[in-house]
């Protein structure tokens, strides 16, 4: 898996190439974390290029969103392809994110 | 269980991927469909492998993971045998989709794999062995 960060306004958007698993999703975290150490509370993940995920790369999404609410920011996905939907909806945590199709339409959402 | 892939690797969640890419060859090979391809194989066995390594292996270096993989055009079985003394499949009942447990970290692994296999197993081999089994669509 390979991270490609990128600005756009206030909005810090990563864009997850490859597998989000058990094996890399402290990249994932450690780069959101370092992101909002550096005040940055708007964060998109964009899933365009990504492969699988499992539990752990969930779970990891999941504490990363609870930790930008904590402090006042928001963490958003993007272009989630349909094996991607289907385990967001298979885990129902499609109801605790907000998810857009296109990244252009989650820009203007934040 | 005669199998078309038979390995023993490093407990070490860096194998994840290789192994995974192993047994969706051969699955493909088979004409599985493109969503078992791309998503029921890779995703339950990692979150097998995953269990394996950091919980039956408790993430130590110096053991090992056994991966059998036995492919027919009726069906993939999938055995992963880790060092552990085991686990009691039937009261791993959780459901991490109740509203009390959505925002937990973890608690996701074997409920994915029951949701994305046809069967779920868990006996003793030499050691711990979880079987997957999924029927080609």
């Amino acid at each position: 898996m390979s991270l490609q960060v990128s600005k756009n306004g206030d909005v810090v958007v990563i864009e997850v190439d490859g597998q989000l698993i058990v094996g890399n999703r402290q990249e994932l975290k450690q780069r959101v974390l370092d992101e909002a150490e550096g005040g940055a509370r708007k964060i998109l993940i964009d899933f365009a290029r990504a492969g699988y995920i499992d539990s752990s790369g969930l779970g990891v999404l999941v504490s990363l969103a609870k930790r930008m609410r904590e402090l006042g920011g928001d963490l958003r996905l993007a272009n989630l392809n349909d094996d991607l939907q289907t385990l967001f909806e298979l885990t129902k945590l499609d109801s605790l994110f907000q998810i857009a199709d296109t990244r252009e339409r989650a820009l203007e959402s934040f | 269980m005669h199998a078309a892939l038979d390995i023993r690797v490093p407990s070490d969640v860096q194998q994840i991927e290789a192994i995974v890419a192993q047994v969706v060859r051969r699955c493909r090979e088979h004409r599985f469909d493109g969503r078992q391809l791309s998503l029921n194989v890779p995703v339950a066995l990692t979150e097998a492998l995953s269990n394996a390594i950091l919980r039956g292996n408790g993430d130590a270096a110096g053991k090992c993971v056994r991966v059998r993989a036995e492919v027919t055009e009726m069906r993939l079985v999938l055995e992963v045998e880790d060092e552990g003394a085991g686990f009691d499949l039937e009261a791993c009942t959780e459901d991490p989709t109740t509203p009390e447990n959505l925002e937990r970290e973890d608690g996701r692994g074997l409920f994915l794999m029951r949701s994305l296999m046809d069967r779920v197993e868990r006996f003793r081999g030499d050691g711990n062995v979880v079987r997957l089994t999924l029927n080609r669509r």
